[in-house]
């Protein structure tokens, strides 16, 4: 068997960084990373990009040395990331700060509302329900976190984690200011519109969970292929006949909800603001979609049927 | 809501002017020639009434009324260049045009002479680039009177802000308070306290930035003489 001598380059200094000699052919990119590690420790596997061309893109961990154009003396270039933070940490964080920082509005804690108020409650009943869905709300998504999701990426660059936590951090405690506000209004049209916004809120929810349980089951523990999501016997997945991404579709379907349940202003914003970020996710994820698979259903819409 | 895979794109730092690598095709040059032509007209137009202002009153105050109409035409016609300029539009219309009592103050003179200099050296320099005819005294002006133009006009800026606080808590200048049936509320008058915080780190990128301009553009003025 013939090896390889693997030499790694500097992508903006052309420096020679690593030289690896009798490298097996059938060496992933993701054995070749490790190997780098051990001569650079401060360069973790996560954090390098090793590409075959300075300016090219990101080889990946799956490569195989031998299937790559490259001679038996692979010159490949290095990009360091910068510093790098596990999906899971990153959401778990970014998630458990809203479910407390609400709580905290609810229970009305010193130093939020006027000394009179401290740990006082709500006189609205809808003010108790807007607590409960937007804590399960939050507390799914920590679940499924743990338990669901499975991440195609294991990391994303460090300060990320501070700009995902200013959002919802930040937007978790502008809408529960005023939810919880000693002179909170309820909706004008009471009990009914309630009502609505709760059916709403759960059938998003239910239908949000449905989809990130298909999208787990496509996938098998431990791989990352990508497969064209399908309906299924659950009803709630039907939605896959008219859009790529629906767990958005119901994301924004529940926060809508959430809005019309509290008659809130900043709910609003909160979600026409998640709503043009997860536009912009859904095109994309449409996008390619459309370029791996020649077979992608014509019908369908990135996040709304028919219409975006 | 699963977020976006790793790496954010920056925003180019924005100049209006092309860059010489790939240029304009013939309609956008025009287009773009009249428009800093106009723009340099507007600002020469405030900065002639200034001066004719101030012979005729003998004195700064009251200056602001005599370019007031213009400065308003030109300021938000720049809206097109939108970085920069937000804050500009923003101290002329929600904090100037708002507030009457500050339009006497001379914090406001201050800013539109800083500003008035600024542009018509910065759309001549534009105009010219676009006409590969760019005198090298324009472009020296550009890139060294800002050292002492950008903190004039923060200066100013931050002055006539600071002027209209009390004014717009007395008043309750655009704010809404609780309750209402939106469940929103906002208090002008701390957000202009954030705003005037917002300098800090703001003023300081733009002005490194225009430093570190200079010395890519003015940088070769040691190899080669002036060119035209």
């Amino acid at each position: 068997m013939k090896h390889y001598e693997v030499e790694i380059l500097d992508a903006k200094t052309k420096d020679k960084l690593c030289f690896l000699d009798k490298v097996e052919p059938n060496a992933t990119i993701g054995e070749i990373k490790s190997m780098f590690h051990k001569s650079h420790p401060q360069w973790y596997p996560a954090r390098q990009s090793i590409r075959l061309d300075p300016k090219g893109k990101s080889l990946k961990d799956e490569d195989v040395l031998q299937h790559l154009p490259v001679g038996t003396t692979a010159t490949f270039y290095f990009r360091d990331l910068g510093a790098q933070i596990s999906w899971v940490t990153v959401f778990l964080t970014e998630y458990t700060g809203p479910l407390v920082i609400y709580l905290m509005f609810y229970f009305r804690v010193p130093f939020i509302y006027a000394p009179k108020y401290d740990f006082t409650t709500s006189k609205h009943w809808v003010v108790h329900l807007a607590c409960m869905c937007h804590s399960f709300h939050y507390m799914k998504r920590l679940l499924e976190t743990l338990f669901v999701h499975r991440f195609s990426h294991g990391t994303m660059p460090l300060r990320n984690i501070f700009k995902n936590c200013t959002y919802y951090w930040g937007f978790a405690a502008w809408m529960a200011y005023y939810i919880n506000h000693p002179l909170y209004t309820p909706p004008i049209y009471g009990e009914q519109q309630i009502r609505l916004a709760l059916i709403i809120f759960l059938f998003c929810q239910i239908g949000n969970f449905s989809i990130h349980i298909a999208l787990r089951n496509l996938r098998p523990p431990g791989s990352k292929t990508r497969k064209i999501p399908y309906p299924t016997k659950n009803p709630f997945t039907w939605i896959f006949l008219l859009v790529s991404c629906p767990n958005y579709t119901y994301e924004l379907g529940s926060w809508l909800g959430f809005t019309v349940m509290t008659q809130c202003l900043p709910v609003a914003f909160f979600t026409m603001v998640g709503f043009i970020q997860m536009t912009v996710w859904a095109k994309g994820k449409h996008r390619s979609y459309l370029k791996e698979f020649r077979d992608y259903p014509p019908l369908r819409s990135p996040i709304l049927p028919f219409v975006l | 809501m699963s977020a976006a895979a790793a790496g954010t794109s920056k925003a180019a730092h924005g100049d209006v002017a092309p860059k010489k690598r790939r240029g304009p095709g013939a309609l956008a040059t025009a287009y773009l020639v009249i428009y800093n032509v106009v723009m340099t007209a507007g600002w020469l137009v405030i900065a002639v009434g200034l001066v004719r202002a101030y012979l005729a009153r003998g004195s700064y105050h009251g200056l602001y009324y005599s370019i007031e109409k213009p400065l308003k035409f030109f300021q938000t016609g720049a809206m097109l260049e939108v970085r920069e300029v937000m804050s500009r539009v923003f101290l002329t219309w929600a904090v100037t045009h708002s507030v009457r009592e500050v339009q006497s103050e001379d914090s406001v003179l201050l800013f539109v002479t800083a500003w008035t200099v600024t542009e018509i050296i910065r759309y001549s320099f534009y105009t010219f680039s676009l006409l590969n005819h760019l005198p090298f005294l324009i472009k020296w002006a550009r890139y060294t009177f800002f050292f002492v133009l950008y903190p004039m006009g923060v200066t100013g800026e931050l002055l006539t802000i600071y002027a209209a606080l009390p004014y717009v808590q007395k008043t309750g200048l655009y704010s809404v308070t609780l309750p209402n049936k939106y469940n929103f509320s906002f208090d002008y008058h701390s957000f202009l306290i954030l705003v005037m915080i917002s300098y800090i780190p703001l003023f300081p990128q733009l002005y490194f930035h225009m430093i570190r301009q200079r010395k890519k553009v003015l940088g070769h003025i040691e190899d080669y003489s002036k060119v035209e």
